[in-house]
């Protein structure tokens, strides 16, 4: 919690264009730098700025503990279902070529999919780490 | 010759964060100049054209290690203790390793060679492949998501585990601060 003005303001300009830019990286990293790794971090880094200058109650506002944990699911089992997807299509598991009726269209379809699971995994749980090691109390209090 | 009075600066700059870092007694100052550190080194692996691994490095090293760390801080003491402990084994044992690892250096291949062990074996492959298979230009895309996608599986599978365990060590709903 920050009652700075400065950077009140400031972190409620930037915080758009870092989740903006985060999802950027997401569904481009098949064309430039990036992938899901990175925009899950870059996106959840625009949600931790927001709670580092706004309060962590705040945050929670935004994206509640249940929301967290279930978008950090959410994105395992989109990567596992995607590969189940492709065993009940008769191919191996996780061999997009099946996805659709084009060999590339489908590998298009089943990394954009899974680079999607792996972004949603990893902003869930940056998110949940950082608000449970700064709302962590200590064990002696 | 540009190429390597970059390249020496910026381990020269690595050397001395490093050395600061060490030396500073001050929690804060210490992760910070471990952010900068991360940050120097996802411009080096710029400079040796490894973009999505800077990519990383600048967002997780820099980034999110450097918040994780100052969340973490909280329950820290802010300076660290000072211990006048005997470190000459301590200094003898980091020159060996370091003079052992600059020998093996030496048998390292040149960076970019083609004939190099690493790029004879599947990397052809997947140069000669990655468009014909899916039409995307990213290799590393092309490489972690298809070609490796298991191994992409199962690096979510661990961070998401990671997420877990640290849910279920701190966040037991006893210790927790609701008022902040």
């Amino acid at each position: 919690m920050n009652d700075d003005p400065i950077l009140r303001v400031c972190t409620k300009i930037i915080v758009g264009p870092i989740i903006l830019f985060g999802l950027y990286v997401q569904f481009h990293g098949d064309y430039g730098p990036g992938g899901g790794f990175q925009a899950g971090v870059i996106v959840a880094a625009g949600f931790i700025l927001h709670s580092l200058i706004f309060g962590l109650k705040e945050g929670r506002k935004l994206i509640s503990e249940k929301l967290n944990l279930f978008i950090m699911i959410l994105g395992v089992i989109l990567y596992g279902g995607v590969g189940l997807v492709s065993i009940y299509y008769d191919a191996e598991y996780l061999n997009y070529s099946i996805l659709a009726h084009d060999t590339k269209h489908g590998q298009h379809i089943g990394i954009l999919l899974i680079e999607f699971g792996v972004g949603l995994t990893v902003a869930g749980v940056m998110l949940i780490l950082f608000h449970l090691f700064s709302s962590w109390q200590g064990k002696d209090k | 010759m540009a190429e390597f009075l970059i390249n020496g600066f910026l381990i020269f700059l690595l050397a001395i964060i490093a050395v600061v870092a060490i030396r500073s007694i001050k929690i804060f100052s210490t992760v910070m100049l471990a952010g900068a550190y991360s940050l120097i080194c996802a411009i080096i692996f710029v400079s040796l054209d490894a973009v999505d691994v800077a990519f990383t490095e600048a967002a997780v090293g820099a980034g999110l290690s450097t918040v994780l760390y100052i969340a973490a801080m909280r329950h820290l003491p802010k300076r660290e203790k000072v211990v006048n402990d005997n470190t000459i084994f301590a200094l003898i044992v980091c020159f060996g390793v370091g003079c052992l690892l600059i020998w093996a250096s030496f048998d390292l291949p040149v960076i970019g060679d083609p004939m190099a062990p690493i790029h004879q074996h599947v990397g052809p492959y997947y140069i000669s492949n990655t468009k014909p298979d899916m039409g995307i230009p990213n290799l590393v895309t092309g490489v972690l998501a298809s070609y490796r996608g298991y191994d992409t599986l199962g690096e979510t599978v661990v961070i998401f585990t990671a997420g877990l365990g640290v849910l279920l060590l701190l966040g037991d709903g006893k210790n927790r601060d609701k008022n902040e």
